[in-house]
């Protein structure tokens, strides 16, 4: 599993790696995860149905994080635009 | 007369710009002072701290390459008829949660345009923004096509919350609508010569011309399935 970040005069950077099924680096991976969302960003997760539709659903821990999801993407939280 | 009066309001302007020279002088001064300082706050605009003094880190390549990763991650998550939408066109359309009764324009920094696709008739603006307050590099904006890919992600996941947390306007308030009729015909024209393709059972790549089949394939499948952002 991967997760990506969204950045600003980047593109996405890979904050973390690893595999869920080994303990330390899902604590790694879930340390990380926190940390993102501690800094106030969405977590969301790109999934395929069955049809090969794509979509995505939002996470608010890494315990929603489907344990196959090959990534989860970090966005900063909307806000209202101009008034 | 006439040569008088022009007279004496020479006489008069010379004296008076004796008299304020100073002033002007130290104005002049102060004026200086304030575009240098401002030239300071540009070139710090510019400037990052790593881990002590600012440096000069402008790149004029960052935003470019910035804008390459965001394409091909935005490219990974949507479906490929979408990412062919926004290649040619520049915009996506997704449809609502309710099906195809009403439908949104994302445009890359600018508010989210829904409309009725069978009337196309303009409904509201949604603006919503993702501004990254850390600033890595001076800037809170995404990427053009990372920006796109946060609103496909907000609308399809939870198309409520988003909705609620934009500032919604009429049609008109930053994006034109005639800007956006156009759009919406350069859709119907689009939509028209991709189902071409699909018919002819050859690539999508209808405006440059290459050839991908994967990309019909999907696109078909799409279709098929019902075409609204996310499952209700």
């Amino acid at each position: 599993m991967k997760l990506l970040r969204m950045k600003p005069g980047h593109g996405e950077i890979m904050l973390a790696e690893g595999d869920v099924e080994v303990a330390e680096e899902e604590r790694a991976l879930i340390a990380a995860f926190r940390r993102e969302l501690d800094a106030g960003m969405w977590a969301a997760v790109p999934t395929e149905t069955t049809g090969g539709r794509r979509e995505a659903e939002l996470v608010k821990s890494f315990a929603e994080v489907p344990r196959d999801a090959e990534r989860v993407i970090f966005f900063p939280r909307a806000a209202g635009g101009s008034r | 007369m006439l040569l008088g009066l022009t007279t004496a309001l020479l006489v008069l302007g010379a004296l008076v710009g004796e008299l304020g020279r100073p002033r002007m002088t130290a104005w002049a001064g102060r004026l200086r002072e304030r575009v240098s300082e401002r030239r300071a706050l540009l070139v710090r605009d510019f400037t990052r701290v790593r881990g002590g003094p600012r440096e000069l880190d402008y790149d004029p390549g960052r935003e470019r390459r910035a804008e390459q990763r965001a394409r091909e991650l935005l490219r990974s998550c949507v479906n490929e008829s979408e990412w062919a939408m926004y290649r040619d066109l520049g915009f996506l359309r997704v449809y609502g949660r309710a099906g195809e009764r009403y439908a949104y324009l994302i445009y890359p920094h600018k508010p989210i345009v829904s409309y009725v696709p069978r009337t196309g008739a303009l409904l509201s603006e949604y603006c919503v923004a993702f501004p990254d307050h850390s600033r890595p590099y001076g800037s809170a904006r995404l990427p053009d096509s990372d920006d796109v890919l946060a609103k496909w992600i907000a609308l399809a996941a939870d198309e409520h919350r988003l909705i609620a947390d934009a500032n919604m306007h009429l049609p008109g308030r930053q994006v034109d609508p005639q800007r956006v009729r156009r759009d919406l015909q350069r859709l119907a024209r689009w939509e028209r010569e991709h189902d071409r393709a699909l018919a002819r059972g050859r690539g999508s790549e209808v405006v440059d011309g290459e050839t991908d089949r994967s990309t019909v394939r999907s696109a078909a499948q799409e279709r098929l399935g019902a075409g609204n952002v996310r499952a209700a």
